[in-house]
């Protein structure tokens, strides 16, 4: 038969000040944990959300970023005339010729600057990116140096507030307008005239990339196919959607970082509950003699140790939460050494992330628990009701 | 000083959890010691000889943009500099992309490159192949151990930032006391691989100044004669620039220093938990202490004592596995583009931080149960039934 969990509650609460104390020890390393889960978290969603299944991304062979990549005009127009292209409602092919160069700003917490990713489109790159939206101003025009700002870039770079000025090179761009994509990669890049861009920066002749709208998934994969195939071209493609995909790696030393750090401070976390614990087995040796009197066997007993481990392991669990929710939403950046520049996005902390910390904080309880209980069932009736 | 063996009995009295708390605050501490430690190794560590008279040039806007090669004329005017190089990052592929075939790879100008690095060290005649032979490349030790090249050995490296497959003979092996894992090959060949549009480029400029006086006027001076130009310069000590690709990486002050002070104030909760524990066991003990005549003072310091011994070897023990820890981490794949971390050691002031830290944690922990201890009546402790 078994004790009752009441049992278990009420000696947590007897015992407050060293259940609190263990269980906020063990709240701190899962909000550790959870911090950077959270993190982690914000940033692949976000990337995830960028990439369109049905957008094509072309680049020339050999490159796996927009940023090393070149592509000429000539190649851009017979990628133009390739199957499977979506058309707009005038007929033109749905394809957008891009420049990606990178720009450095600085604000109050980066006097240095960081990178940011500047990419010049025409009107088809804005039309191909259905959920992009001004939230502020209006779009750059053609032929002018005018460019409109992610609303990351324009919240976190006074530079690149609506009606700023931003040096490129040797001439200074008009910031006309604040665009904001949900919470998408793009909102940490600024948009500007392609020709006006590469006109600039030397470089009329040889862009970056182009991206293209397929007219359904099956047309995506064959015109990927087909671009491959093609020898003339020689050019690389894929799936806009793994394009970002595969960028969410920029997460991982931050990951690995902090998952090695929350688990040496488990393994601290698991010894101090042991001790507290073992403590609370050798306080209530008597306790543990009358229960064994009672009738209630070795098994229960060490259940029932085994079950307030894991309750005093769940309290700093659900407490490691409540400490990490005020986390939820803040904005923070981290370098993309797949675009050279800050990818800008909002930490999530999300129910199945709770649950990860609540299931870490009671494998961890779990582990301390289990030599303590194992400790009280051995105990002989008689010597353990002598001892008191 | 006469109570010490009572103290380091005490402390042995209840092994289990002595050795537990040792433990639990021993994983923490070295924790904190492995994070202090990257702290110290970014942000405060002294550069070498050599480093502290290099400076770095790249392009303002950012460094995947390049520089036009005939700047260097220009910075070669500047007084104070000795010697200018151009290095090119070449980015690129050796075999697949696994994590220990990741190293860092320059296109570099043989002539020069020994002139501003002096630090390298290299046997004169495999530089000399080196400087004759446009498709040798040269390795630090460290790189051709771990992958076992040899001299004479085809090295292919498969670009993506400059298209193309570019084949090297290792003509040399030179030492390099920070232990970098880098590849250099010529520049020459790099160019030649290009189109003549692409041509003359450089990734940056790597400046080697007279003295270190003369740091801070130099990287003024060529960052103002470049202001008005078309493309401009960011002139940065070498370790200026060696951070830069840390803090792009994301806030890491600020994530290191938010770790440190969660693990330090879990390792005080730890060790309040314990003591507390521990002292609430021996009230009826002070009582008998007292009886016979130990002062309150003596009580508070033998509690105070039995805290800031248990938590000091906890900082022992932390500093112990913190090396090895710490020794886990610079043979970390990831960390080859770090140079920063490629000789990550527990250093003495991080050590000394943490046993101070450590005994600070058992005094502050103890202090508040080692004060009511003190002051319980001798009736209340000995009535005590705990």
């Amino acid at each position: 038969m078994a004790i009752p969990v009441a049992y278990n509650f009420r000696n947590l609460l007897v015992r407050k000040t060293t259940t609190v104390m263990t269980a906020l020890g063990i709240a701190l390393t899962v909000s550790v944990l959870l911090a950077i889960l959270a993190l982690v978290n914000g940033l692949n969603s976000s990337l995830h959300s960028t990439g369109n299944p049905l957008h094509v991304l072309v680049l020339r062979k050999g490159s796996t970023t927009e940023l090393v990549s070149n592509f000429t005009r000539a190649n851009f127009q017979v990628l133009k005339d390739k199957p499977g292209i979506a058309r707009d409602s005038s007929g033109q092919p749905l394809a957008s010729l891009e420049l990606v160069t990178i720009l450095n700003l600085a604000n109050a917490s980066n006097p240095d600057g960081q990178n940011i990713t500047l990419r010049g489109v025409t009107p088809a790159g804005i039309e191909l990116r259905e959920n992009l939206k001004i939230a502020q101003g209006r779009w750059f025009e053609p032929g002018k140096r005018e460019v409109t700002v992610g609303d990351s870039i324009a919240k976190d770079y006074p530079q690149a507030r609506l009606g700023s000025k931003l040096r490129l090179g040797s001439w200074d761009w008009d910031v006309v307008g604040v665009m904001s994509a949900g919470q998408s990669a793009t909102n940490s890049e600024i948009f500007a005239d392609l020709n006006q861009l590469s006109a600039d920066q030397n470089r009329s002749a040889v862009l970056s990339s182009a991206l293209v709208r397929t007219t359904d998934p099956v047309a995506a994969d064959a015109l990927i196919k087909n671009i491959e195939a093609d020898q003339q071209l020689n050019m690389t493609a894929m799936s806009e959607k793994t394009y970002y995909d595969n960028q969410t790696s920029s997460g991982a030393p931050v990951e690995f970082l902090g998952i090695f750090c929350s688990i040496i401070m488990a393994v601290g976390s698991a010894f101090a509950a042991m001790n507290t614990m073992y403590a609370a087995v050798a306080r209530r040796t008597a306790e543990i003699g009358t229960l064994r009197v009672l009738g209630f066997s070795r098994g229960s007993v060490l259940l029932s140790f085994f079950i307030e481990a894991v309750l005093l392991s769940l309290i700093g669990g659900l407490l490691g939460c409540i400490l990490v929710l005020p986390l939820n939403g803040i904005t923070t950046s981290i370098g993309n050494f797949a675009t050279f520049s800050q990818t800008a996005f909002n930490f999530k902390v999300t129910p199945a992330i709770m649950a990860q910390g609540v299931i870490f904080a009671i494998v961890l309880g779990a582990f301390g628990g289990l030599f303590p209980s194992f400790n009280a069932s051995r105990k002989e009736i008689v010597a353990a009701l002598r001892e008191a | 000083m006469r109570h010490l063996p009572l103290i380091l009995k005490n402390c042995w009295r209840n092994r289990r959890r002595t050795i537990l708390t040792v433990l639990s605050m021993g994983v923490s501490i070295c924790l904190l010691g492995v994070l202090l430690a990257i702290y110290h190794a970014l942000f405060a560590v002294q550069p070498t000889e050599w480093g502290a008279l290099r400076l770095v040039t790249r392009n303002r806007v950012s460094l995947t943009l390049p520089l036009p090669q005939g700047y260097r004329e220009k910075i070669e005017q500047v007084p104070g500099v000795k010697v200018v190089g151009i290095e090119q990052w070449f980015g690129g592929k050796y075999i697949d992309d696994r994590p220990e075939h990741m190293f860092a790879r320059f296109a570099a100008e043989p002539d020069k490159l020994f002139l501003y690095r002096g630090e390298l060290t290299i046997p004169e005649d495999q530089k000399r192949a080196f400087q004759q032979d446009r498709s040798a490349c040269i390795a630090s030790r460290s790189l051709a151990d771990k992958l076992g090249w040899k001299l004479g050995d085809r090295i292919t490296l498969i670009g993506d930032i400059f298209p193309g497959n570019f084949e090297f003979t290792l003509k040399g092996i030179f030492d390099d006391p920070t232990h970098f894992e880098a590849l250099y090959f010529s520049r020459e060949d790099l160019e030649q691989s290009m189109s003549p549009r692409r041509r003359g480029n450089a990734g940056t400029f790597d400046i080697l100044v007279d003295s270190k006086e003369d740091v801070p006027q130099v990287e003024k001076a060529v960052d103002d004669m470049f202001h008005n130009a078309p493309v401009q310069t960011k002139t940065e000590s070498e370790s200026a620039f060696f951070l830069s690709f840390v803090s792009f990486l994301g806030n890491i002050k600020l994530f290191l220093m938010s770790i440190c002070a969660a693990v330090t104030f879990t390792i005080l909760l730890v060790s309040a938990n314990t003591i507390a524990m521990s002292v609430r066991e021996r009230v009826r003990e002070v009582g008998v202490l007292k009886a016979l005549g130990y002062t309150r003072n003596i009580i508070l310091g033998l509690i105070l004592g039995e805290a800031t011994v248990i938590a000091t070897c906890g900082g022992v023990v932390g500093l112990l596995l913190a090396s090895g820890l710490a020794g886990a981490v610079r043979n970390m794949p990831g960390v080859n583009f770090f140079p920063q971390f490629k000789n990550l050691t527990i250093v003495p002031p991080v050590a000394a931080l943490c046993l101070l830290l450590a005994a600070c944690i058992g005094l502050a922990s103890s202090f508040i149960p080692a004060l009511g201890a003190s002051r319980i009546s001798i009736v209340d402790a000995l009535r005590s039934t705990e």
